[in-house]
């Protein structure tokens, strides 16, 4: 199934700038295992060192979270979409680094 | 979805003449007519923070006629604020925000009741500053306060209108409303300190906060009306490169641990030491992290020492001032470092110390040993060395 991935700001810098990538994935983690193979600094910044998906990363297959569905044995088909939403907390962006 | 509508008060309010020629633009509209107004004037509503979210949503709830607005925030007026924080006038810059907004959103609209409160959020005013206001506002800028409002409106009882920012994209949502999901169903805990890049490394379009605090003011006035469909269940998705609006599903998970089913936070916590961050102001990463101050630095550059510079910030930071360094922005480094020499002495700076101490212990970690961090970063250089590089 081809899949697109799509890759929010914050993480964008680990795949070159891409905000989206297309991918040949039959579930939700064959999809995730191919966006972390091809740039694999993405991989700290979505799974635990034990290979889990990080609590404060969700990703959506199409609009559905998919801990509700079957996790990352969520099956994919043609044309969907698979986003990644991490948590971000900026509102008024106070400068402190 | 039904919509049980906010609780307002019941006391007894009117329009005088003067307000019904001020709302007469809503008083037309069949969607809020005298009826919805009389809500709006009712209603009370506590901001939690007043800066770039902050800006529209105080003018627009305050433009409208929301009769009772309070105002939280202990930040100053700075400089930099003002490419976004559109309620400020360069006039502002060194003032208290609460006061600052307070006086410009009572210059807007004198017929509302405005307070201000010069204080940061925490686990001991929270609930006390909540009870008396209908809806919060959430327009705050890190992850224990997100954390601190969630908790505090789900154990309360009240809507919490969220929205948040990063460079060109934003989310915005309702948490906390009767049967709909929470900010924990969301996400149940914080990213680690440093795994989400700040705003201070990502910058934030000025426009964004504008765009999404009008949302989070739209959903604010809707709630009160009890007009429409509320933004309950759904996450908006704002990227403005794109110029691309989307929507994903939230659901209520019964496995969350305020809202859920059988939940284990039942009070505040203290939400500093939940988002592991306890006491990173005063003790910044410097473990095993050799440090030089820019005067040293410049003694030692004055000397004739052969010190190799890494900047490890971004080509657009370097364009705005830099060291003279080799620039590796820190993204690029572990597939760049073999551009450097291991036995050269080398000081590794950024903006403020930070991303250049995570350098350094990936660069420990690869074998490098002779590292020094430039300590305070080029704003450290700035004020100790050379004040015509400027600050950013
Ligand atoms: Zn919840």
């Amino acid at each position: 199934m081809v899949v697109k991935v799509m890759v929010p700001t914050p993480l964008r810098q680990f795949t070159g700038k891409q905000a989206s990538i297309e991918c040949t994935a039959a579930t939700v983690g064959e999809a995730l295992g191919h966006l972390t193979s091809t740039f694999g600094e993405l991989r700290k910044h979505l799974f635990t060192d034990d290979g889990r998906l990080r609590s404060f990363v969700n990703v959506y297959l199409n609009d559905e979270d998919i801990r509700f569905l079957q996790k990352e044995n969520t099956q994919t088909k043609d044309g969907d979409t698979i986003s990644i939403v991490p948590s971000i907390a900026g509102g008024s962006c106070r400068e402190r680094n | 979805m039904a919509i049980p509508t906010v609780a307002l008060s019941q006391q007894d309010v009117k329009l005088s003449r003067e307000e019904i020629q001020r709302y007469s633009r809503h008083l037309i509209m069949p969607e809020v007519g005298m009826e919805g107004q009389l809500k709006l004037k009712r209603s009370r509503v506590l901001m939690i923070g007043a800066g770039g979210l902050g800006a529209p949503l105080g003018l627009y709830l305050a433009a409208a006629g929301v009769g009772h607005l309070g105002v939280l925030d202990f930040d100053v007026v700075d400089n930099s604020n003002l490419q976004r924080q559109v309620t400020f006038t360069t006039a502002d810059v060194g003032k208290l925000k609460s006061e600052a907004a307070k006086a410009r959103l009572s210059a807007l609209n004198p017929s509302i009741e405005i307070q201000s409160y010069e204080t940061r959020l925490t686990s001991e005013n929270a609930l006390e500053l909540f009870k008396d206001y209908d809806i919060i506002v959430d327009g705050t800028d890190n992850f224990p306060t997100r954390f601190l409002v969630n908790d505090a409106c789900v154990l309360l009882g009240k809507p919490n209108v969220y929205g948040s920012i990063f460079r060109f994209e934003g989310q915005a949502t309702v948490f906390g409303y009767p049967g709909g999901p929470c900010y924990r169903c969301l996400y149940p805990e914080p990213p680690p300190p440093g795994l989400v890049p700040s705003c201070a490394e990502g910058g934030v379009l000025g426009v964004l906060p504008g765009i999404v605090g009008s949302i989070q003011a739209m959903e604010t006035i809707k709630l009160i009306l009890g007009a429409g469909d509320p933004l309950v269940g759904r996450l908006l998705l704002f990227d403005a490169l794109a110029m691309r609006f989307r929507e994903l599903k939230l659901r209520k998970n019964p496995e969350c641990p305020v809202c859920g089913n059988h939940p284990t936070v039942t009070k505040l916590i203290d939400y500093e030491e939940f988002c592991g961050i306890r006491g990173e102001e005063t003790l910044p990463m410097t473990d095993g992290i050799p440090e030089i101050t820019p005067k040293e630095m410049k003694a030692r550059q004055d000397r004739g020492d052969d010190l190799f510079i890494l900047d490890v910030r971004e080509v657009h930071e370097y364009q705005i001032c830099n060291l003279n360094g080799k620039l590796i922005p820190l993204g690029e480094l572990p597939r760049r470092v073999s551009e450097l020499d291991s036995s050269k002495e080398m000081i590794v700076h950024c903006r403020s110390g930070k991303r250049s101490a995570d350098a350094i212990f990936f660069l420990q970690k690869a074998g490098f040993k002779k590292l020094w961090n430039l300590k305070g970063g080029i704003l450290a250089w700035s004020d100790e060395v050379d004040p015509t590089v400027p600050k950013y």
